[in-house]
């Protein structure tokens, strides 16, 4: 059993077709890997035993039958609690929608089922995705398998932490000004962020419609690309997806694994260092350039000044999408309802069931956002920000005018302690430094892992940009590095049962 | 860039349908204030002559096709409400007496 929660998906799906494996017993492997461990972990909202236990008999019998099945059919996955998917509650991390049973599946989760992906359960999530440490979750907090005082970051530190635990071999994360890469950087696993539009967010519960977007997680870099391929494309629910062929990501992931970064020329941010950097994570980073190099790459230093403006630009947008996205909550047609006795009229009880069912990091959102587009604010911030948009996506237009990739540290430090940023929400944001601007920009970025930080041992995640619609790219150099530096999950968290 | 007050929060609180505490308006106007002080800096570099972006990826009217396609029915739309009543939703009242 210990060697089928190791194994690779792409290992793990070439013994379930060739009937090495059946798919139910890797996800009974699973299932009994995540009663072991995330009681300690925490990484899951709702486990769907008899489902999973389901549709992995659906693929066995595809495979016995000799019906042609997917690159990834019988392949356990982790589902991020934002994306609906019938049978299972829906709840965002939110009390406001706990016990919430949604009639529909996303997008994402329909492919995933088509694809022969076995769903184990949802994972937990800071709520409504706001955060960077899932310590905003109304279920209580996910704890970073590497060390369990500490958090797996934010907002998908449950699919990131299921990956790490070894609950599950591929995850899907969301991500709005990080959730998905930081969370990746902090548990030595693999995240990524597609252009926006390229994967459909009919499904995915808004918390920022101008910068949510889905993407895959895992352990390795070709696992990421073949779960890519699994979920992105063009779908006409969703008005803002991208009607353009999906990048050829698996085979860029399989090209880069020869190691040969000939002519691949890489742009190393300065932005992205200095103060508020921990010093492992910039020796990391610095390694991780060198090894690139290495490889045959071309290393050229790139200024993008606008990016020191990004944090701030990020948290007057989102709070002010999220601010009117969040107004469907009203307790009329789904989610909890407070205080209904018959005298009291539905604005009131509108805002006692918010009162009731929002954590505090989603009301100060939804007040940020309220004040930043009331009249008389409304250039100053909302306004402002837009244009610091404009200015971010001219940075990476010049930079990509130059170099191929982008890179970076993925986090400015390694994964913080439990508690240590929850009275303060500006350290908390400070968490998202150099993801957000590839959100406000719309183009896609990656974390892979670079190793530990020498200093407290720690993952350390390298950040690949890329332009839009452009992933094949990043996801060449992230292979090549990874196959050049090895798998950091190799030296596995310390947890029972794990080694 | 002007502090902001514990009525402002209250106000912002009213606007916002959150029925807020006493104890959260003080903890939320001292953040709220350090949190707008901190993102006003964008307000350095967002000159006149800059054009706004609402949306990465600019695309306009995006249409499909006009067909009748599946939807949900009544029964698994009231699903998930908090009160239905006769194939509705059921609401508390929405006006006051006097109208």
């Amino acid at each position: 059993m210990n060697e089928l929660i190791r194994s690779t998906a792409a290992e793990l799906a070439a013994k379930i077709a060739s009937r090495e494996v059946s798919a139910v017993e890797v996800a009974q492997a699973h299932l009994d890997r995540i009663g072991e461990v995330d009681g300690a972990v925490h990484a899951f909202l709702h486990v769907d035993t008899e489902g999973a236990l389901r549709a992995a008999r659906a693929v066995d019998d595809d495979v016995a039958a000799g019906r042609a099945v997917g690159p990834l059919a019988g392949v356990p996955l982790a589902l991020k609690d934002v994306l609906t998917a019938r049978g299972m509650p829906t709840t965002c991390g939110s009390k406001l929608l706990e016990g919430w049973q949604p009639p529909y599946d996303a997008t994402v989760t329909r492919r995933l089922r088509e694809a022969g992906i076995v769903i184990l359960g949802k994972t937990n999530m800071d709520e409504f995705a706001m955060g960077s440490s899932t310590e905003n979750s109304a279920f209580g907090p996910t704890r970073n398998p590497w060390d369990l005082d500490r958090i797996p970051g934010g907002s998908g530190g449950g699919s990131s932490a299921s990956l790490a635990a070894f609950e599950a071999p591929l995850a899907i994360g969301t991500d709005t000004g990080g959730s998905i890469r930081q969370p990746g950087a902090v548990t030595g696993t693999v995240g990524v962020k597609p252009t926006y539009g390229g994967v459909s967010r009919y499904g995915l519960v808004a918390f920022s419609s101008s910068l949510d977007q889905a993407g895959p997680c895992a352990r390795t870099v070709l696992d990421a690309a073949l779960l890519h391929e699994v979920i992105a494309g063009h779908d006409p629910l969703d008005s803002t997806s991208i009607d353009a062929p999906v990048p050829p990501v698996v085979a860029a992931a399989r090209e880069g694994a020869t190691g040969d970064l000939t002519g691949v020329r890489v742009g190393v941010v300065t932005q992205f260092s200095g103060d508020g950097y921990q010093p492992g994570v910039l020796r990391s980073f610095e390694a991780a350039v060198a090894q690139l190099k290495q490889l045959g790459a071309e290393i050229v230093e790139v200024s993008c000044p606008s990016f020191d403006y990004a944090l701030p630009a990020y948290y007057l947008i989102a709070p002010s999408e999220a601010s009117s996205n969040l107004a469907r909550f009203d307790s009329m047609r789904y989610g909890i309802r407070v205080g209904d006795d018959g005298t009291r009229s539905a604005e009131e009880v509108m805002s006692l069931t918010r009162e009731a069912g929002f954590g505090a990091e989603v009301k100060r959102r939804i007040m940020i956002g309220t004040y930043a587009l009331s009249s008389g604010y409304y250039d100053a911030y909302y306004g402002s920000a837009q244009k610091v948009r404009t200015l971010i996506t001219r940075d990476f237009e010049r930079a990509f005018g130059e170099v191929d990739v982008l890179v970076s540290p993925t986090t400015p430090t390694t994964a913080f302690r439990i508690g240590e940023r929850t009275d303060d929400p500006i350290a908390m944001y400070k968490a998202d430094l150099c993801t957000i601007p590839a959100n406000l920009a719309g183009t896609p970025a990656m974390s892979v892992p670079s190793g530990l930080s020498d200093e407290d041992g720690l993952p350390v995640g390298l950040q690949v940009m890329a332009p839009a619609l452009q992933e094949h790219r990043m996801y060449r150099v992230a292979a090549a590095y990874e196959a050049a530096r090895g798998q950091v999950i190799a030296d596995v968290p310390a947890l029972a049962g794990a080694r | 860039m002007p502090s902001i007050s514990r009525d402002e929060v209250a106000h912002l609180a009213r606007l916002a349908r959150l029925a807020v505490t006493d104890d959260e308006l003080d903890l939320f106007a001292g953040q709220l204030d350090v949190i707008l002080q901190s993102v006003a800096t964008v307000g350095d570099i967002a000159t006149a002559d800059i054009p706004p972006t609402s949306h990465a990826v600019p695309l306009t009217n995006v249409f499909r096709e006009d067909v009748v396609r599946p939807s949900l029915g009544q029964q698994q739309a009231l699903a998930g409400a908090p009160a239905a009543e006769d194939g509705r939703f059921r609401v508390p009242r929405i006006l006051g007496e006097q109208a």
